[in-house]
């Protein structure tokens, strides 16, 4: 023990330095979004939203940028959330701790530590090499849906852990089937969580440009449907950003992403805390 | 009878779903060491991860600078990183008033969430020109990214150290207290102490990300293919590597890409497994109420 | 008479709920006093009062005064820290730290500032004997605590607080969790520890508190309805309701 502070003044002074790690830390977020936002705002009105780039981004919009951002989201949340939210149901409900579930959740911890640019070179391998397949906006979801995968599945098991075992006790003893209890009593009762980790799985699938890289191209044309190539948001702001296009513009994207993000962020927090109450009648 | 046939339909399809994150996992190995193998054969397995220098065109494919680069960026990171994040996580646990860490939870829970290209961004038009004027040269360096990838990392170590204070038993604490220590000593001594299991796990989550990240880094590190002799020289990543040359790759140095990927995957595997060795190690002697 | 804590009009709030109401008692010195009285009135709220462990919740309010040997400790002035070291607290459940045996006795002298190697050994050792417990652990200080069985861990638990020296030892029902053998091994050890520290003892045990106490107390719905000599209380109670709980008609 350091006899050179006594306790009380170690705990004061300790207490100081805890309250500066909070303050800086909110003040690190506090002054990458607003240094965004201030700059990148002025840029983003209904013009830029809607209408198409011109001259490669340097001036015009983010139109096609966004449906391809939309595009991709909706393919990676399409596949990867009913995998996911299958794969928790079954483990948690249909079978025991035994060493296929332990093979699964190695599975999905090792896909979740898979850096995002080896997502990218797999989507290059399968889709392009393999299949033969060129530039588009499904295979960049496929892809998208497998590193968002591991996110839902987690989520979706600590939701379903967390619905109390008398709930399907009672619809069991009543006669129900299993799927009917899990489908009837447990899923609707793990819904808040589980739509959280879809939520966190899509915001993920959104945020990601080094995993789709190689297989979506880099068009900036309108995508009219999910087979065409498109460029994401992220994606456009990263050319945009290293080629010098527009400055402008590229703040104007990367608030729109930050944007974005709040809002998820917000949505997860009250939306879904508010239905949760609502079911447990709290 | 129609009903059992329906309960065996579901439970066998939910089974094919929950296998699907191993048939992923086998399904992007294979692919990935398909595209990979013919430069491992040709030039080497240990030629490339311990060849020191780079350059396609002239059929070399040693890849230690980036290997150098990708630790020397993590490391840094995690310097500055830990110590920051820990500290933050103790504040929300055990200091800050409800309303406080009400507040802060959500902060962190956005800058989990904030795409790497935007952090990318903002370090490549605000924090670039800072080191330029701070610290001469170009501005892109091995320093610029670490600080980068710092803040990218702290939300992973700070959310898991958090949850891994907070189911420290209270029983504890209330022992230390009831004693005469102060909120402080009950920290160092007991509280903290028996989360560092936890802790532990955050630190290896947010090293693999770290070493994982490739856009925000690319967007800062200045990606020079060579040994950086201090952290204010541009390094490039093994990420980086692989991002940068694929568009315009051919044959061998195609799959040496692939390659690179390999052993960055490799990497990342041995430090889980390294890390996750200590993890258990400390949830063993620690022993009691862990185990 | 020679009291160590005085009670007096102690009201005792979480939020709206009335937990204490007007509790007047004073706790003589070097003797053991038992409180006693069915579930969730109270006891264990008043004795978390007396080591000021209620502060850690949000929602505590207290009116009355609580004198330790003569000073108001919920006076601003009052170094609660201090406090603590002098009125020490055993737990319903035994808490020993997840560390070794002989670090949990030496934790208490570590955090007051004491160095001395050789003072701390032999503290633990003097701790862990009067605690009735050396002879078992002796062989094994540095083992963790978390081996050790419920009634050992207690007993560590108790020599714990005894290494710090205190003047009051609080005692939360601690033997509910025990069973029989080591019940009468912690009873033995109470008998010996009035020597030299001033006991507060809540029990659900009637006959806990006949063998061990001097005085009782018997709390009803957060009121003191009786107190005095523990003989005449069980023998001769003078309020109806003593008597209905204690002849086990209610509780």
């Amino acid at each position: 023990m350091n006899r050179i502070i006594s306790p009380k003044n170690a705990q004061k002074i300790m207490k100081t330095v805890f309250w500066a790690s909070g303050l800086i830390t909110i003040i690190i977020l506090l002054i990458i979004i607003g240094y965004i936002l201030f700059e990148g705002l002025p840029v983003v009105n209904l013009e830029f939203l809607l209408s198409d780039p011109i001259d490669n981004g340097a001036s015009g919009g983010i139109a096609p940028m966004i449906v391809s951002t939309i595009w991709v989201t909706l393919v990676a949340v399409c596949i990867a959330a009913p995998l996911g939210v299958g794969a928790a149901v079954y483990i948690m409900e249909y079978t025991k701790e035994n060493n296929l579930v332990k093979l699964i959740r190695f599975g999905s911890e090792t896909l979740a530590s898979v850096p995002s640019i080896i997502f990218g070179l797999f989507g290059l391998a399968f889709f392009i090499v393999f299949l033969g397949m060129g530039f588009s906006l499904f295979s960049g979801g496929v892809v998208l849906a497998f590193m968002a995968l591991p996110t839902i599945l987690q989520v979706s098991e600590v939701a379903i852990e967390a619905v109390p075992r008398s709930y399907a006790e009672g619809s069991l003893a009543l006669g129900a089937s299993k799927w009917q209890t899990v489908s009837n009593v447990i899923l609707p009762a793990a819904i808040p969580g589980i739509t959280t980790g879809i939520i966190l799985g899509m915001a993920r699938a959104m945020s990601e440009a080094a995993a789709i890289l190689f297989v979506v191209g880099a068009s900036l044309d309108m995508p009219y449907s999910i087979f065409d190539p498109g460029r994401p948001l992220p994606l456009h702001l990263y050319t945009l950003a290293t080629q010098g296009t527009s400055l402008a513009n590229s703040y104007g994207t990367a608030a729109v992403l930050v944007i974005l993000i709040l809002i998820i962020t917000i949505v997860t927090n009250t939306v879904v805390e508010n239905y949760s109450r609502k079911m447990m009648g709290r | 009878m129609r009903e059992n046939i329906e309960e065996f339909l579901v439970e066998k399809g939910l089974l094919i779903t929950a296998l699907s994150s191993i048939i992923i996992i086998l399904l992007i190995i294979f692919f990935v060491l398909s595209q990979g193998a013919q430069s491992i054969q040709s030039v080497g397995f240990f030629n490339m991860l311990f060849g020191m220098v780079w350059n396609p065109d002239a059929n070399q494919y040693g890849i230690l600078p980036m290997v150098v680069g990708s630790l020397g960026i993590t490391a840094l990171a995690l310097l500055f990183a830990v110590p920051l994040s820990l500290l933050c996580s103790i504040f929300m646990a055990e200091v800050a008033p409800n309303r406080v860490r009400r507040l802060l939870k959500p902060v962190i829970e956005t800058l989990a969430g904030i795409p790497s290209v935007v952090y990318g961004f903002f370090g490549l038009v605000v924090l670039v020109p800072i080191m330029r004027v701070h610290f001469g040269g170009s501005g892109f360096s091995m320093l610029t990214a670490s600080f980068i990838l710092t803040v990218m990392i702290m939300p992973t170590i700070i959310s898991i150290s958090e949850d891994s204070l907070r189911t420290v038993p209270h029983e504890y604490k209330e022992a230390s207290l009831a004693l005469g220590a102060t909120h402080w000593q009950t920290i160092r001594n007991v509280v903290f102490p028996a989360a560092i299991p936890g802790v532990i796990t955050a630190i290896i989550l947010g090293m693999g990300r770290a070493i994982g990240e490739t856009l925000a880094v690319i967007m800062v590190a200045g990606n020079v293919a060579q040994f950086p002799s201090s952290i204010l020289d541009p390094v490039r990543t093994l990420t980086a590597n692989i991002a940068i040359e694929m568009g315009y790759a051919t044959g061998i140095h195609y799959s040496a890409l692939f390659a690179t990927a390999i052993i960055l995957f490799l990497i990342i595997m041995i430090l889980l497994v390294v890390a996750n060795y200590f993890h258990y190690k400390k949830k063993v002697v620690i022993g009691g109420g862990y185990l | 008479m020679n009291y160590r804590i005085e009670v007096e009009d102690l009201n005792v709030y979480f939020d709206e709920a009335h937990i204490l109401k007007d509790i007047n008692i004073n706790i003589e010195k070097n003797v053991v006093t038992s409180l006693i009285g069915p579930s969730g009135c109270g006891k264990s709220t008043f004795i978390r009062t007396l080591n000021r462990m209620n502060d850690l919740i949000d929602t505590f309010k207290k009116d009355g005064t609580v004198l330790l040997d003569g000073n108001d400790i919920y006076d601003p002035k009052i170094d609660v820290v201090d406090l603590r070291k002098k009125v020490g607290m055993v737990f319903q459940k035994p808490n020993p730290f997840p560390k070794s045996i002989f670090d949990n006795v030496a934790y208490g002298l570590k955090i007051h500032g004491i160095n001395d190697k050789d003072f701390i050994e032999q503290r633990v050792e003097d701790s862990l004997k009067e605690a009735a417990l050396w002879d078992e652990v002796k062989d094994k200080l540095d083992k963790s605590a978390m081996g050790l069985s419920g009634g050992q861990q207690q007993r560590l638990c108790i020599a714990r607080t005894i290494a710090v020296e205190p003047e009051v030892i609080l005692m939360d029902e601690p033997c509910s969790a025990l069973d029989p053998i080591s019940t009468t091994k912690i009873e033995d050890l109470i008998h010996k520890l009035k020597k030299d520290f001033t006991i507060v003892i809540v029990t659900h045990n009637m006959q806990q508190a006949t063998r061990v106490s001097k005085y009782t107390a018997f709390f009803l719905n957060g009121e003191i309805v009786e107190s005095g000599l523990t003989d005449k209380l069980f023998m001769e109670p003078t309020d109806k309701r003593t008597e209905d709980y204690i002849t086990g008609r209610f509780g």
